[in-house]
């Protein structure tokens, strides 16, 4: 599902929601029918979120970032950074990349393991075009085995026949 | 929570300069001690005990304000509040690695520190114990207190304020500890209510640190 709407019409705040960082002011979050929110950790462990923040330690290697992801979550590092195109620059210390490097660098936590849903804040900011094929590859991959996609967007993402929301309402 | 646990590690080794300065923090305020009241070595054995725990509670403050504000800035909190551990796990861990970090390398400094202050070399030992006794509880107390002062303006001012009158208990023992040490009467008794004191804080703090993580 693609997310549209103005700035602060509240793309990243439903993104959140959807999370389970902030809670509903009313209503609730549902998963298959049941309130996801009872059991915080294990609807953490169907999602991944991508923030607008990379989450990326700058005195880490990108290797020894991702190592920890997926250490907690399993997964293999070298695949993960060869699937967003970074697997040379696996030693080198996150403050030394490019923006759009360590953009990559967190879309590389999307291909540790697989899990259901996929919550994206703009996730092409930064990418070049190259890496935003590559990146769809990636996406294609998910929804192909299944997965679900939610992404706010301002641009267009390969994300072939998705729906669309829009948020509107901003004053 | 050990793969928590050891990337806390490896960021430490990286940036060893936070670990470094409340080290040289610490030895710095002991040294201010004997050139305010003087160097005559009864006066400073007197207060060595409490001059001891009072900059050793405010070197490890130091790097406290950085505990969670440096993983809300870079967005790995809310990456952390989503790898299925709970609020107060994380806090734990953190709470462990301040510790390590900023309490082990007091306890590394301690004898200097003793030496400085004309404490009697008998209670080296006895001063070690209490000053990782008292840090541990202040890792404890001020994890709760930076996650409950994260994103507040000025949280780095209010963390103290907040934390180091809940560490008046722990002075109070601590230096009644050294203190008894020093002059050769039973110290156990004191020792063992600090223990008592962090082993208290060892649930409960990481519990309201997670709690106030969830609710940030």
């Amino acid at each position: 599902m693609l997310l549209t709407g103005a700035n602060g019409a509240g793309k990243s705040t439903l993104l959140r929601l959807l999370a389970g960082l902030v809670p509903p002011a009313e209503g609730s979050l549902l998963w298959h029918g049941s309130d996801a929110l009872a059991d915080g950790p294990a609807h953490a462990a169907r999602l991944r979120y991508l923030a607008h923040a990379d989450a990326l330690k700058p005195g880490l290697t990108l290797e020894e970032n991702l190592a920890f992801w997926a250490r907690l979550w399993g997964g293999g590092v070298g695949s993960a950074l060869a699937a967003v195109g970074l697997e040379g620059l696996g030693h080198l210390p996150a403050r030394m990349l490019s923006a759009g490097q360590k953009r990559r660098g967190a879309l590389a936590r999307l291909a540790l393991t697989p899990v259901p849903l996929w919550l994206l804040d703009e996730p092409s900011v930064g990418l070049d075009a190259a890496s935003i094929t590559r990146f769809g590859t990636l996406l294609a991959a998910h929804r192909e085995a299944g997965g679900m996609v939610v992404a706010a967007t301002h641009v267009d993402l390969p994300l072939p026949g998705a729906r669309a929301l829009r948020l509107g309402g901003a004053a | 929570m050990i793969a928590l646990l050891k990337r806390e590690w490896l960021l430490a080794a990286r940036h060893p300069g936070d670990t470094l300065a409340a080290m040289l923090f610490f030895l710095l305020v002991t040294a201010l001690f004997p050139f305010g009241v003087g160097p005559a070595p009864e006066t400073l054995a007197r207060i060595a005990p409490g001059a001891l725990l009072s900059a050793a509670l405010l070197a490890a403050l130091l790097p406290l304000d950085r505990l969670f504000a440096a993983e809300a800035e870079d967005g790995s909190l809310d990456q952390l509040l989503l790898s299925g551990l709970s609020g107060a796990q994380i806090a734990l861990v953190k709470a462990l690695a301040h510790w390590l970090t900023t309490g082990g390398p007091l306890l590394l400094a301690s004898p200097v520190a003793a030496a400085m202050l004309n404490l009697p070399v008998g209670a080296w030992g006895v001063a070690a114990l209490v000053l990782g006794l008292a840090t541990l509880f202040l890792s404890l107390l001020g994890t709760a207190g930076a996650a409950l002062t994260l994103g507040a303006r000025r949280g780095g001012v209010l963390l103290p304020l907040l934390v180091l009158p809940l560490a008046i208990p722990a002075m109070i023992f601590g230096a009644a500890g050294i203190e008894a040490a020093a002059s050769g009467v039973a110290w156990r008794p004191f020792v063992l209510l600090l223990a008592a004191l962090t082993a208290a804080a060892l649930p409960l703090a990481p519990i309201a640190a997670g709690a106030a993580l969830r609710a940030e």
